[in-house]
């Protein structure tokens, strides 16, 4: 018997979920141990990879286990949308274990690498277990698997305080989004009339629709990093490893848009509002994100932003498909769903990429300020150079894989205009592709920022300076590997494409099967010819242009060049935060110049902390903690107290239920 | 296609020639001999017959730089209708190309800038990479009021105004299109009001402050790719403002290349009446022209 792709999932979960026990019997700094570890996991991951690509390929299946418990059944289902959901998950998840054996490797970390990988995949379990939950209670028991999981994650490092810091932060958001999602799942059983999360007329035509959706957005948002909800993505990306920082932004946050898509998914219809709100909390995320991107000195909170921004970009997809269908155009719908989805996809592997090479870099300087560094690029040829190449995909530039779902996205927008009368629902898809050209171009601007601050030019300072090695070889692989599918997904976008366009058929309702889909082939062999031409023209320029001689930076004469001179990130970006700074709010100490030679000692500063965290939520936060102060003539923490609450108040509803 | 091709050679030729035609207008206007009009084709065998000095601090980026400013503008070149016929690579989608190709260039460009670790080449490259975020959403808008009025997804489909009929129908949006791409033409080849060619001085730094230290061939590509990357965003001024077709001949050619020069003069004119706008000033203006066209594409959905 050749068992159902359900039942090959369940072993890869099983296999990734306990890749980690072993290690915690063994001693601290056992090599061993981090390979059974490490290998138990890719074994896993690669065997959940295979299981989505069965289900991707038509071989979906389902599971029903009964239980005790509320709800009745465990439910457990394996559709195409749940397969598109699971290749990121296993394929970061997977390389990010390789990469942690160079990274985190157990004889530098004997204090924290088990716990690291016993944690890691137990997130990576239960982010599948969510992506397959065909209930609520499995979601919700997946959801806090991943959240509980994501915590000790961040705060690997636990004698770290900012890690700690970012560890609450991100618990207290992760616990408010499920709280949220507790409300939601309570309505979503009211209109539906079960737990199971299947496509359902009644929801439709329910007074809880609109509720429910607010709820979901703004519980999904919470977990997915939405502008305003944003607030525990940089500090948590910033202080977890590298691909643990990679996982949560490739996978972690996707779980939030997965959400979202399930629920659309049981939609009959959609209602115009919600198209019209995904793409207004889409560009904001996508526009706001970059742009406190720019105003970043450290490169993984910098990082970080751009994941905002890449979810405001899914979310831009998502948006006009939603109008499309709400228009019934389902010629556009495809193709901003299909975009959105895609994204999913291309943002998981330039995101990782990045955040790899992001690692090694801190590994091989000790420092993720951006202004420290300078220079890599001769002394770290390959994490350089995929770091470069990780920064055009971002950037959403041919003939790498962000092009493909942006164009994608855009073109739907191009779609929308071409028949029709007009109508709101067609003015906020026509904004979606300028806003996309303006996200792209911030995008363009703030990593030419990051990786010529950090790769190119002269060393700014002793990090860049002291004896600075490529990443090892470990690392190296995974960068690679990552490198390899940007560029697989950016020059044969028809695969991408396709394999998109049948997640997207679980969106497209029950016309799904008349959905014109010529345009997402349209692209076909461009990015290659494209290539083609980029690489004719090098090799026309490599004729030409041989040095015939090597000397200092010219500069206009200027003789005594020293690194100090260059521009830095935060001179680079001055220009751009400048023109947002009503949404950035950077901070900037201006010391007082007096005189024709001013003293030394003065020094300008500039800093950008996130305005929804640190100008609103923590400085209400102080305020409240200084009120709620009050109730601790209530609340002393002595226990015979807490009986005597227990039984005056058993005693009142006694009262309360005799009286009745 | 092998006339479409034909075009596309000729376009190539005559890149350089429509710099010059702006260097005349500028001399002529301020009563100069300057330079003669094929000066440029000078500049580039002058050029490419030189040696290459190039700076210590530089790795393979700095080279990228050159050769993709020549390669954006040929892909470009690639996707757009020239005089009449179509282009010799269309498909649904390919404007969006059209402007990523140039996004990549301004990428490596800047990055091969800040390669060099000069602070005059950092400042250029800043202001570069700056005042393009705000040329693209005007692009766009542009681009999706004509695919309002064609019905088309492609360059060659949209930009046949004749056939869609679009100044009989739509010719404010038409005007407000044209007007909006005029300034997206002028900021995009840093030409004055943004951007002063004749300077290196620091104030007025932006392009050619980001390619002070290419030189001999490098620097050669960088003209030519400047000459073609003008010669793009004024070939699709021309074709929206002459509708000619359904061309092929020589004349359409002629008619093309008159039009091209036209735009060239326009350009040199504007540089010799006017001062470059204040750095601050600049955004103001980039913002106006995304408007313009935002509002083209406004009139045609209300």
């Amino acid at each position: 018997m050749t068992p159902t792709s359900l039942e090959l999932l369940a072993i890869a979960s099983a296999l990734v979920a306990f890749s980690g026990l072993p290690g915690l019997l063994t001693p601290a700094g056992s090599r061993a141990a981090q390979r059974v570890a490490s290998w138990c996991h890719v074994a896993g991951c690669a065997l959940g990879v295979s299981a989505a690509a069965l289900a991707l390929a038509g071989s979906t299946a389902a599971a029903t286990f009964p239980w005790a418990l509320p709800g009745g059944a465990l439910t457990f289902a394996l559709d195409r949308l749940s397969a598109f959901f699971l290749v990121p998950v296993f394929v970061v998840a997977g390389l990010g274990s390789v990469y942690g054996e160079g990274y985190w490797a157990e004889a530098h970390h004997p204090g924290n690498g088990r716990k690291l990988r016993f944690f890691y995949g137990l997130a990576t379990a239960g982010l599948a277990l969510v992506m397959v939950a065909g209930d609520a209670w499995s979601f919700l028991t997946g959801w806090e698997i991943v959240s509980l999981a994501a915590f000790f994650l961040v705060t690997t490092d636990q004698d770290d305080a900012a890690a700690l810091r970012a560890g609450w932060i991100y618990f207290v958001a992760a616990h408010a989004a499920t709280l949220i999602l507790f409300a939601m799942f309570a309505l979503l059983r009211d209109a539906t009339g079960g737990w199971l999360l299947a496509p359902s007329a009644a929801l439709g035509s329910s007074v809880l629709l609109t509720p429910i959706l607010l709820l979901a957005l703004a519980g999904f948002g919470l977990k997915a990093g939405v502008i305003p909800l944003h607030v525990w993505i940089p500090d948590a990306h910033a202080a977890a490893p590298s691909h643990v920082s990679a996982l949560l932004s490739g996978v972690v946050l996707k779980m939030g848009i997965y959400g979202l898509v399930r629920l659309f998914s049981m939609l009959p219809a959609y209602p115009t509002w919600l198209g019209l709100a995904l793409l207004a909390l889409g560009v904001t995320s996508g526009v706001l994100g970059v742009v406190m991107a720019l105003a970043q000195h450290d490169l993984k909170r910098l990082l970080a932003y751009h994941s905002i921004e890449n979810i405001g970009i899914i979310l831009i997809g998502l948006g006009v498909g939603a109008l499309g269908m709400a228009q019934g155009r389902l010629d556009w719908a495809v193709l901003g769903f299909a975009g959105g989805l895609l994204h999913v996809w291309n943002h998981a592997a330039f995101k990782a990429l990045l955040f790899h090479a992001a690692g090694a870099v801190i590994h091989a300087t000790g420092t993720r300020e951006i202004d420290a560094l300078g220079g890599l690029m001769r002394r770290m040829r390959f994490t350089g150079a995929a770091f470069l190449l990780g920064a055009v995909a971002i950037s959403g530039l041919p003939p790498l894989n962000g092009f493909v779902s942006e164009w994608l996205i855009s073109l739907a927008s191009f779609r929308a205009l071409t028949s029709g009368n007009g109508g709101v629902g067609m003015l906020g898809a026509a904004a979606a592709a300028p806003a996309l050209a303006l996200i792209g171009a911030l995008a363009v601007a703030c990593f030419v920022k990051a990786t010529s601050a950090v790769f190119l030019g002269t060393p700014r300072g002793p990090h860049a300076t002291r004896d600075v090695a490529d990443a090892s070889s470990s690392m190296r692989f995974t960068m690679g590997a990552l490198a390899l599918s940007c560029a697989a997904l950016g020059l044969w976008p028809n695969g991408a494409t396709a394999v998109s366009r049948r997640a997207a058929d679980a969106l497209l309702g029950a016309r799904a099967g008349t959905a014109p889909s010529a345009d997402l082939g349209a692209l076909g062999t461009v990015p290659l010819f494209v290539l083609a031409v980029i690489a004719a023209t090098a090799v026309a320029g490599m004729a030409l242009m041989r040095p015939v001689a090597l000397t200092t930076t010219w500069d206009c004469g200027y003789a005594s060049g020293s690194p100090r001179i260059q521009y830095t990130a935060s001179s680079f970006a001055q220009m751009l935060v400048r023109l947002f700074r009503w949404a950035v709010l950077p901070d900037e100490h201006r010391p007082r110049l007096d005189g024709a030679f001013p003293a030394a000692g003065p020094r300008f500063e500039s800093h950008a902390p996130d305005p929804a965290l640190d100008r609103v939520l923590l400085p209400l936060f102080a305020r409240g903690r200084s009120l709620l102060g009050l109730l601790h003539v209530i609340q002393a923490g002595r226990i015979q107290t807490y009986l005597l609450y227990i039984v005056v108040t058993l005693v009142v509803l006694l009262a309360w239920s005799w009286s009745w | 296609m092998v006339s479409s091709v034909a075009n596309l050679l000729a376009v190539l030729a005559f890149a350089p020639f429509l710099l010059g035609v702006i260097n005349r207008t500028k001399a002529v206007v301020a009563g100069r001999k300057g330079p003669p009009a094929f000066q440029v084709y000078y500049d580039l065998v002058k050029l490419f017959g030189k040696g290459f000095v190039a700076s210590r601090t530089t790795t393979w980026v700095f080279l990228a730089g050159p050769v993709l400013s020549v390669a954006a503008p040929l892909v470009a070149l690639i996707l757009l209708p020239l005089a009449g016929l179509p282009a010799t690579l269309s498909f649904p989608g390919d404007m969006l190309l059209f402007v990523g190709v140039f996004a990549l260039a301004r990428f490596f460009v800047a990055a091969a800038a800040m390669d060099t670790g000069s602070p005059f080449e950092g400042m250029g490259a800043a202001r570069e990479v700056t005042f393009s975020a705000l040329v693209e959403p005007a692009l766009l808008f542009g681009m999706l009021a004509l695919t309002r009025l064609s019905g088309s997804l492609s360059l060659t489909g949209m930009l046949d105004v004749r056939a869609a009929g679009a100044w009989q129908k739509a010719s404010a949006s038409v005007v407000l299109i044209l007007a909006s791409w005029f300034i997206v033409l002028l900021a995009e080849n840093a030409r004055v009001p943004f951007d002063d060619p004749n300077t290196h001085l620091e104030l007025t730094m932006i392009h050619e402050a980001m390619v002070l230290d290419h030189s001999g061939p490098a620097f050669g590509f960088v003209l030519y790719g400047a000459a073609l990357k003008l010669t793009v965003f004024a070939a699709l001024l021309v074709t929206l403002l002459i509708p000619a077709g359904p061309g092929g001949g020589v004349l359409d050619l002629l008619l093309f290349a008159g039009g091209l020069a036209g735009v060239g003069v326009v350009v040199g004119l504007v540089e010799s009446s006017m001062a470059r706008l204040r750095l601050v000033r600049v955004p103001q203006l980039l913002v106006t022209a995304t408007l313009l066209a935002g509002f083209a594409v406004v009139l045609l959905v209300r």
